[in-house]
């Protein structure tokens, strides 16, 4: 069922429209293209056959779909299809030799058929060196899911080689800016990770920020202008049911939600200027956390939910300050830089992400906290808001390019890049979703 | 071998359901979780073209600067603020009314930072306001950060622009 709400807020200057949708496609796939610019030094090969469709009308290259997923994670050297000399359905129809002449160390082989009006997709990850099937698996759908079944097909051929846990399924939260007659028109937008199937969560004609996904990868709490000041919202994606969660005069920013999703860290400045605080989603009960005349922003929960780690500048410049919920005792995190900014924390608990600024030039840049090396990802300038995706090979962060916001990933050893760049407009803040399933 | 896989683009797809359950079983059991739900087109009217209505200012006029700016990662004001502010300052305590002063940063550094920056500037053109005289309930202090750009671009000059509190 569609959902519109259509609210006009009357600012002190200006009219704000607000226009919630409800996961409904804005524009045909494609918004965002992928292109990879540096890849691993030692690359699995790998040919993946395209599926037999047996006559049934899919309108998605399931095989190119897989392709592109595995060359994006950059461990992975794709055989060209024109190269091959069969495309076998199965493993019995395979020639190993052929294979092995490719160059090739692994085959995936499947096909489609129709099962009481759903797509079932039965595919076989192959190994060439060994001739020995590794695994065959079944996944059905409906045709409108044919990209979730490649990009489950996707995820269970990196797991199975990698041993890591595969992110192909998961999605991505992110702000457009688009200048309409010299006025910005903001969206909040979601899509696959691979930037395909934009959806629209949000538009307005008042700056939406910050956007951070519920532990259930179900909901986005984001800040929004609309009503003339900035507050946070939370909003559901099904349904598209949102409410206001906050209304203080000053700051109202940076929600992070917490691991068990009953929570969010948020920073208000009612009292005077910028604090972290605890807002309960339960019980709407708010609890001031930091305490401090210099500005605290931009929290981030570690794995286990005890502690925040958040960016002040109560030492003179911005650095990463780690805070103890139950103790509220307060250390500081990072020295190395006199700016390190929008801290994140990969699933491992020990790489943290931040925003460094190295000559006045801002790069993204990792801190091992055990080790304490500190380690410069891009090389790109004006780079923010990474998010680290939820198996912790990659992170998405902002960066301009031509004058233009774009999206760019880069893995955490630093060995793989690409971009996403967008067709239209400004693209900002990225988000990655938690796995979804 | 029956190869008809199409590649196009997929409109038609994605009008139809999209955030539905969607996971994988071993061999032999299919997903039983699969929800096909219909979405359904919607028609994007731009409503605020029609409502959209430009406030006039009704209050007397004054000449002075509306428009303060900064140094990179600075909330202090310029001493050449000053004299324009002053200035406010009078008019206001003549003529009351309501303002707002809206912060902003430069594009660099991270948003939520530039957003509590932004707050920084705002409040130090509030804290003179009020030296001079003027009562802080008729001042309100927002933060845009860096969200709205008043120049264009990523040079020195379009980064001083942006540096900015905008009284309103």
């Amino acid at each position: 069922m569609l959902f519109r709400l259509l609210v006009t807020t009357k600012t002190f200057h200006s009219i704000a429209v607000v226009m919630v949708l409800v996961f409904t496609p804005v524009a045909a796939w494609g918004e965002l293209v992928i292109r990879v610019t540096q890849g691993n030094d030692k690359p699995t090969i790998i040919a993946v056959a395209p599926m037999s469709t047996n006559g049934i009308q899919v309108l998605e290259d399931i095989s190119a779909i897989v392709e592109s997923d595995l060359l994006r994670s950059g461990l992975f050297k794709i055989i060209p299809r024109q190269n091959m000399l069969a495309f076998p359905q199965n493993a019995d129809d395979v020639y190993y030799r052929d294979w092995r002449l490719l160059g090739s160390e692994y085959l995936v082989v499947g096909g489609l058929k129709d099962s009481e009006g759903k797509i079932e997709l039965s595919f076989s990850l192959l190994d060439v060196t060994s001739q020995k099937t590794v695994f065959k698996h079944r996944v059905t759908g409906t045709e409108a899911q044919i990209r979730d079944l490649a990009h489950l097909v996707s995820d269970k051929v990196y797991k199975e080689i990698t041993g890591i846990r595969g992110i192909f399924s998961t999605r991505l939260a992110y702000v457009t800016a688009e200048l309409n007659d010299d006025k910005f028109i903001y969206r909040l937008n979601v899509s696959d990770s691979d930037g395909a199937r934009e959806q629209l969560v949000l538009e307005s004609t008042q700056p939406i920020m910050s956007p951070s996904w519920s532990p259930k990868g179900d909901e986005l709490a984001y800040v929004s202008f609309e009503t003339g000041r900035p507050a946070i919202w939370r909003q559901r994606l099904v349904g598209g049911q949102r409410i206001q969660l906050t209304n203080f005069s000053g700051l109202n920013g940076a929600p992070s939600w917490a691991p068990d999703g009953n929570k969010l860290a948020l920073v208000l400045s009612k009292d005077g200027n910028p604090e972290i605080y605890l807002l309960d989603l339960t019980s709407n009960k708010l609890s001031r956390l930091t305490r401090h005349f210099a500005i605290d922003t931009e929290p981030t929960w570690t794995p286990d939910g005890k502690s925040l780690l958040f960016t002040s500048d109560r030492g003179g410049t911005p650095q990463i300050y780690k805070l103890t919920i139950a103790s509220k005792v307060v250390e500081r995190i990072t020295f190395k830089g006199n700016y390190n900014a929008r801290p994140s924390l990969a699933p491992d608990g020990r790489t943290l992400v931040v925003v460094h600024r190295e000559s006045s030039v801002f790069h993204i840049a990792t801190l091992d906290l055990k080790t304490g090396r500190m380690l410069e990802l891009t090389e790109t300038r004006l780079d923010e808001s990474p998010t680290v995706a939820p198996n912790g090979a990659m992170l998405i962060y902002a960066t301009k390019q031509g004058g233009r916001g774009v999206l760019s990933a880069v893995s955490l050893d630093a060995g793989v890049k690409y971009f996403l760049p967008a067709k239209i407009g400004d693209v900002r803040e990225p988000a990655w979703s938690p796995f979804l399933r | 071998m029956n190869i008809s896989v199409t590649k196009t683009g997929l409109s038609a797809l994605c009008l139809s359901l999209v955030l539905a359950g969607c996971s994988s079983t071993p061999v032999e059991e299919t997903m039983s979780d699969i929800e096909d739900t219909t979405v359904q087109t919607v028609e994007v009217e731009m409503e605020a073209e029609a409502t959209a209505v430009e406030e006039a200012p009704v209050e007397p006029t004054m000449s002075a600067a509306t428009v303060f700016y900064f140094d990179f990662d600075k909330a202090l004001l310029k001493t050449e603020s000053r004299a324009a502010l002053v200035e406010h300052a009078a008019f206001l305590m003549d003529n009351p009314r309501s303002i707002r002063l809206e912060g902003h940063a430069d594009e660099r550094g991270t948003r939520e930072y530039n957003m509590a920056l932004g707050e920084s500037r705002g409040n130090a053109v509030k804290e003179f306001l009020v030296l001079q005289g003027v009562s802080p309930s008729m001042i309100e202090v927002i933060s845009y950060g860096e969200e709205q750009a008043a120049s264009f671009g990523s040079s020195d000059a379009a980064w001083s622009m942006n540096r900015r509190v905008e009284l309103k």
